[in-house]
C-alpha cells in the first residue's frame, strides 16, 4: 500500500457523466490473472481507434493530457461492474486522483484500498476546474489529504470528505487486511454465536 | 426501536464496533469465480494465509468459459489459463467448486438461490456487481472489489459503513406483457443510475409480494444499476416454498428453528426509510433501453428524449454522444428498429420462468431470417430442467442457438459478442458502450420483448403478439 503525500498536477478533463467501468477497463483485459500491463489497457476504446492507433482527439493522447496525475470526470464516475482492474488500470496509467462530484460506491471503496483517490468537490467547483482548463490547458491542483483540501488553479480552496479510515490508511501505508487480522479474537466470538449458518459442501 | 430489514440484518452480523472505523461485518456466504478471484488468491499465498471458512464459500466458472459443446477445448488461451488456474486455488484452499464439466455449473447468482445456499437474513458477497440478486431471499447481498475478495477469504469478515435505506414500493397489478424486467428499468430510468448511490433498496408493495422468487431476483439484479450496492425483498411464504427441499437449505428441526427467526426479518410497521419512491404498477408497459446506460429507458412506445430539450450541458453532451454511438435519432420510439442478435440469458433473465416467457413466445413460430438469436441458460440445471420440459425443442425448431450455461454476451469476455455496429435486443444488464463486444449497441428489454424480437427481426411490443 503507497502512502498518499500531497502533490501538484495538471488534469487531464473527461467531461462525460456516469463514465462505466466498462469504459475504463473493457471486460476483454478481465481474463488476466496478475494486475500487470492494465495500464495500457485504460480507456482502451475511447483510446485507441480499430487499428490500434491512438485516437488524436482523446484527451489521454493529447499533450495536456499525457503530464496530468488527476483525471477530471463529469457525474457518478466508476459507475456499474466491481472490477478493480479500474483503480488499478487508472494507477498504473499514472493518475493518483481522480475529481468528480460523486463515485459509484463500489468503485470508491477498491480505490480507496489502493490508495487512488476519489475527490468528490461541489457542483460549482467542478464546473470551475472545467472553466479554468478551457482558459489555460496546463492549469494545476494541489492535492493534500491530510488537510483534505484540494487547491484550485485560481489559489481558491475546497475541503474534500473522506473516510476517516480510509484517509488513514492512504496516509500511513496501512491495508486494511492486517487491520482486520489483528480482530481474530472478535471474529471468534462472534462465530462462536451465530445463530444460523450453512455449508456450502452440502452443495458440491 | 422501529427497524428495516436492511438494519436488521446489518445489525445481526456487527463483529466490532470502534469509533473512527467502519463496521466489521460477518459475511455468512461468499461466492468466488475466476475472473475476480486470481489476484485475491495470489495475495492469499503473498501474506502465507489460509482461507477461514471454506465451508461458507462456493466457486463456479461463469465469466470467460464458452457457451459453445463443453466437450470442446477452449479456445482463447488466455481464458482458458483462468480457469484452470481458478480450479487450482479452489482445489489449494479447499473451497467447493462448480469446474466446466461440473452438472451444477452455471452463473454464480443462479447457482446460490438454486442450491439453497442464499438464505433470507444473510450476508452474502461477490466479487461481482450483480450479487444484489441474492437480495431477493431477504439477504443484504453486495459486490465487492479483489482487495475485498481477500479479506473475506482470510477473516470472513468486512469492513463496512452502514448504508441509507431506500424504499422502493410496488402497488397494483402488472398487465399482461408486462414483468419484473419492465418494472426495475423503469425504477432506473426515473432514478438515474446513480439514484441509489450509498443506499439499499427495499422493494415492497403488493406487485413485489405478487412476484415469484425468480422475477425477485431479476428485480434485485439490477440494483447496481440504479447505483445501489444492495436491494432486497423482505421473506415470505413464496420465498419458503422455494427454499424448502434444496440442497443447502436447512431440514428438519433446523428447519423449524430458521423459519422463525427469519419470520422476524420483514420490516417493522412504522420503521422509516432515509428515501422513497412509488411505482404504479398498473401503468408500466414494457420497456427498453435506448442510450449506453441503463437508466436510458423508455416504454416501448414512446419516443427517445431529444438532447436539445436538456439544459444541463454535461448533461446534454452525455445524451448526445449515447445516440451518437447508438446511431438513433432522438423523437422517434425504437419500433420497428432493426436488430442483429437477441441474447436471452445473463444473472437477470436465464432461470427457467424466463426460458418458459420466451418459448411461449417462440412457440409455433420462427426466427426472422435478418438476425440471430442465443439462448443461453444460467445453470447446468437450468438446462436440464428446460430440456426435460422440451424449452430447447421450442427453441432449436425457432431457429435459436441453445448453448451451455455462462455469463456469455452479457459481459462478451468468451468469444459470444456482438460484430462492431450492430445491434442487440438483450436480457442482461448493461447497455454501456461495447458491452456485448467492442463497438456493438444494446438495447435492454425482458424476455418476452426478446422473444417478440426475436420473430419479428425488429424491436417489437410483445404486446402485439399475445
Amino acid at each position: 500500500m503507497e502512502r498518499v503525500t500531497t502533490f501538484t498536477s495538471r488534469l487531464a478533463p473527461l467531461a462525460i457523466d456516469n463514465i462505466d467501468t466498462d469504459q475504463i477497463i473493457p471486460a476483454r483485459f478481465l481474463k488476466t490473472t496478475s494486475k500487470i500491463g492494465l495500464g495500457d489497457q485504460l480507456f482502451c476504446d475511447w483510446r485507441y481507434d480499430a487499428e490500434g492507433q491512438p485516437k488524436a482527439d482523446f484527451i489521454l493522447n493529447k499533450l495536456e493530457g499525457k503530464a496530468a496525475q488527476v483525471l477530471l470526470a463529469g457525474d457518478n464516475f466508476g459507475c456499474g461492474s466491481s472490477r478493480e482492474h479500474a483503480p488499478w488500470a487508472l494507477l498504473q496509467y499514472g493518475f493518483k486522483a481522480v475529481i468528480s462530484t460523486s463515485f459509484a460506491d463500489i468503485f470508491k471503496g477498491n480505490s480507496a484500498k489502493n490508495s487512488l483517490l476519489t475527490i468528490i468537490v461541489p457542483a460549482d467547483a467542478h464546473k470551475a476546474l472545467f472553466a479554468a482548463l478551457a482558459d489555460d490547458p496546463a492549469a494545476q491542483v494541489t492535492v493534500d489529504l491530510a488537510e483534505q483540501k484540494l487547491t484550485l488553479p485560481d489559489g481558491e480552496t475546497v475541503t474534500f470528505p473522506i473516510d476517516e479510515f480510509a484517509k488513514q490508511c492512504m496516509l500511513n501505508g496501512v491495508d486494511e487486511l492486517g487491520y482486520i487480522l489483528k480482530q481474530d479474537e472478535a471474529i471468534r466470538a462472534y462465530e462462536a454465536k451465530r445463530p444460523l449458518t450453512v455449508n456450502t459442501e452440502l452443495a458440491a | 426501536m422501529k427497524r428495516t430489514i436492511i438494519e436488521k440484518v446489518w445489525d445481526n452480523h456487527v463483529v466490532a464496533e470502534r469509533p473512527g472505523t467502519p463496521t466489521l461485518l460477518y459475511i455468512d456466504l461468499h461466492l468466488v469465480h475466476e475472473v475476480t478471484s486470481p489476484q485475491a488468491f495470489s495475495g492469499l499465498r503473498e501474506r502465507g494465509l489460509k482461507v477461514r471458512r471454506p465451508d461458507l464459500t462456493i466457486g463456479t466458472t461463469d465469466h470467460s468459459i464458452p457457451t459453445h459443446d463443453r466437450s470442446l477445448p477452449i479456445l482463447d488461451k488466455i481464458a482458458e489459463a483462468q480457469i484452470t488456474q481458478f480450479e487450482k486455488n479452489c482445489r489449494q484452499f479447499g473451497i467447493p467448486f462448480y469446474g466446466p464439466h461440473s452438472q451444477k455449473q452455471g452463473i454464480v447468482h443462479v447457482i446460490g438461490p438454486e442450491q439453497g445456499l442464499t438464505q433470507p437474513g444473510m450476508t452474502v458477497v461477490c466479487g461481482d456487481s450483480h450479487t444484489a440478486t441474492h437480495g431477493a431471499f431477504g439477504a443484504l447481498a453486495f459486490g465487492i472489489g479483489t482487495s475485498q475478495v481477500e479479506h473475506v477469504l482470510a477473516t470472513q469478515c468486512l469492513l463496512q459503513s452502514r448504508s441509507q435505506t431506500y424504499e422502493v414500493r410496488v402497488d397494483g397489478t402488472l398487465r399482461p406483457g408486462v414483468g419484473a424486467k419492465d418494472i426495475v428499468l423503469n425504477l432506473i430510468s426515473r432514478i438515474g443510475i446513480g439514484g441509489g448511490t450509498g443506499c439499499v433498496f427495499e422493494f415492497a408493495g403488493s406487485a413485489i409480494r405478487a412476484l415469484s422468487m425468480e422475477e425477485r431476483m431479476t428485480i434485485c439484479n439490477m440494483s447496481i444499476e440504479g447505483g445501489a450496492r444492495a436491494g432486497l425483498v423482505a421473506p415470505d411464504d413464496t420465498t419458503y416454498q422455494y427454499l424448502a427441499g434444496r440442497p443447502a437449505a436447512p431440514k428438519g428441526e433446523e428447519w423449524e428453528k430458521a423459519l422463525r427467526l427469519w419470520r422476524q426479518l420483514p420490516t417493522d410497521e412504522g420503521a422509516t426509510y432515509d428515501k422513497s419512491i412509488f411505482i404504479d404498477a398498473n401503468s408500466l408497459e414494457p420497456m427498453i433501453t435506448f442510450g449506453t446506460n441503463p437508466g436510458m429507458g423508455i416504454g416501448i412506445t414512446a419516443p427517445v428524449p431529444d438532447p436539445a430539450s436538456i439544459s444541463d450541458p454535461v448533461e446534454r453532451d452525455t445524451l448526445s454522444k449515447a445516440l451518437r454511438y447508438m446511431d438513433l435519432p432522438a423523437g422517434k420510439s425504437l419500433l420497428g428498429h432493426e436488430v442483429n442478435v437477441v441474447f436471452i440469458g445473463s444473472c437477470t433473465n436465464s432461470r427457467i420462468s424466463d426460458l418458459r416467457a420466451a418459448a411461449e413466445v417462440f412457440k409455433g413460430r420462427k426466427v426472422s431470417p435478418k438476425l440471430r438469436v442465443m439462448v443461453v441458460p444460467g445453470s447446468q440445471l437450468v438446462k436440464q430442467q428446460a430440456q426435460d420440459e422440451g424449452l430447447d425443442r421450442i427453441f432449436k425448431d425457432a431457429g435459436a442457438d441453445w448453448r451451455e450455461a455462462g455469463c456469455s454476451m452479457c459481459i462478451a469476455m468468451n468469444g459470444d459478442q456482438l460484430a462492431p455496429g450492430e445491434y442487440s435486443v438483450s436480457t442482461s444488464n448493461r447497455n454501456f458502450e461495447g458491452r456485448q463486444g467492442k463497438g456493438g449497441r444494446t438495447f435492454l428489454a425482458s424476455p418476452l420483448t426478446a422473444a417478440a424480437t426475436a420473430v419479428t427481426g425488429v424491436v417489437t411490443d410483445v404486446r402485439t403478439l399475445l
